[in-house]
């Protein structure tokens, strides 16, 4: 396990190994800690593990957690400006309230649209004169209703049996504001969409959120800064990072508050005053990871499908090294 | 599909008749009802470029949403 930091001077990385602490730290298995959690963020720690554990996490949430997305648009008719093809990829693009769990993944070779694989939608706009406008309007928006045409006029359509499974508040796109097109008078939209499950690797359009990573930053102020010369220091971190306090002998001097938020940007090097009193170093075993959702899936839940598919894959290579083994004995 | 087909068909031009055509404004896309000699300007917002009406197919087309 690897125990170091890593310095970040002016123009490079050092890796830099800390002598104390391998044989005190190889001894426990590693913490993980929730720091923050609600439907939509998530931010985790991860201490004393290898960082190509939470990436794998981290590239299995983009790509491999599956959500749903319209993937199918038949076009009746569009005479709003937007071409079909455009209007077709941003609905495509609208996040939808439908839970994945709950749907199979589509045979490509499959012609029908099941119940059990597919969500259907419809959109029907026409845009028309607003009788209540007054004749001295000028605004478009007020002269003209439905001009935007919002993810809310997405209309469900069930599909055989569905009805009985699911409510319509729970099949309508995430967010009811998403403008598709604008129209003008006489302009009208008229076709159906069908939404499939899908996976990030596919098409962006299927990942569940957004997840990332970063290893602890540790900020020590080497020497004491004070003054003029501390509100400096103070401006080069992120904010929070370093406060200003007053010392025993009554001078204003930097001190490090939180350097875990810190966006490690390193701009104290452009000040040769300063740039000599601070280390900055990341711990490359701690680890602090985020997920955030922007789909059906709450950002807990994408973590969990995100275990379950790891877990899938561990279980695939420990099948394949038995069949080998037995394959072994055999001959 | 449906309510587009009343104004927009220009009629079978019938000689001793005058005939009205429908224009779209360049600006505005409103649509305007001409007959010959009406000054070309639309009704509207007073853009004088029109074009003539193309009705689009109504016809099924599939699209990925890619």
């Amino acid at each position: 396990m690897d125990t170091g930091r890593i310095k970040l001077e002016e123009f490079r990385l050092v890796p830099e190994h800390d002598l104390e602490s391998p044989a005190k730290r190889s001894d426990h298995d590693g913490i993980i800690k929730l720091i923050s959690m609600d439907d939509i963020d998530m931010e985790l720690d991860f201490i004393g593990f290898n960082i190509s554990l939470v990436n794998a996490y981290r590239r299995i949430i983009l790509a491999e957690v599956a959500t749903m997305a319209i993937e199918k648009v038949y076009m009746y008719n569009n005479t709003s400006i937007v071409q079909d093809e455009v209007l077709a990829h941003r609905l495509g693009l609208v996040p939808l309230k439908v839970d994945p769990r709950f749907f199979e993944f589509r045979n490509k070779d499959e012609k029908e649209w099941g119940a059990q694989d597919s969500v259907k939608y419809e959109l029907k706009v026409r845009c028309s004169k607003n009788p209540q406008a007054s004749d001295k309007e000028t605004n478009p928006d007020i002269l003209y209703k439905d001009r935007k045409v919002l993810s809310s006029s997405l209309k469900w359509m069930p599909i055989g049996n569905q009805t009985d499974i699911f409510q319509e508040s729970s099949m309508q796109p995430l967010h009811d504001d998403i403008l598709l097109a604008k129209m003008n008078c006489g302009h009208l939209i008229n076709l159906e969409a069908y939404a499939v499950k899908g996976i990030g690797s596919d098409h962006a359009k299927f990942q569940p959120g957004l997840s990332w990573y970063r290893m602890l930053p540790e900020i020590k102020l080497v020497r004491e800064v004070e003054g003029e010369d501390a509100l400096l220091l103070q401006k080069c971190f992120s904010p929070g990072v370093i406060d200003i306090i007053t010392n025993s002998e009554g001078k204003n001097v930097a001190n490090v508050n939180d350097a875990r938020n810190d966006a490690c940007s390193r701009n104290v090097f452009q000040y040769d005053n300063i740039k000599d009193s601070v280390k900055m170093t990341r711990k490359t075993d701690h680890v602090i990871f985020y997920v955030e959702s922007h789909s059906a899936l709450k950002s807990h839940e994408i973590l969990d499908e995100a275990v379950s598919i790891m877990i899938g894959k561990c279980d695939l290579l420990l099948s394949e090294i038995e069949k080998h083994l037995e394959m072994d004995a055999d001959t | 599909m449906e309510a587009n087909t009343s104004t927009e068909k220009p009629d079978k031009p019938e000689p001793p008749k005058v005939v009205a055509m429908v224009y779209v404004c360049g600006e505005c896309h409103a649509e305007n009802e001409m007959r010959p000699r009406d000054p070309v300007r639309c009704r509207s917002c007073g853009y004088r470029i029109l074009y003539k009406y193309k009705k689009r197919t109504t016809r099924l087309i599939v699209f990925d949403a890619r």
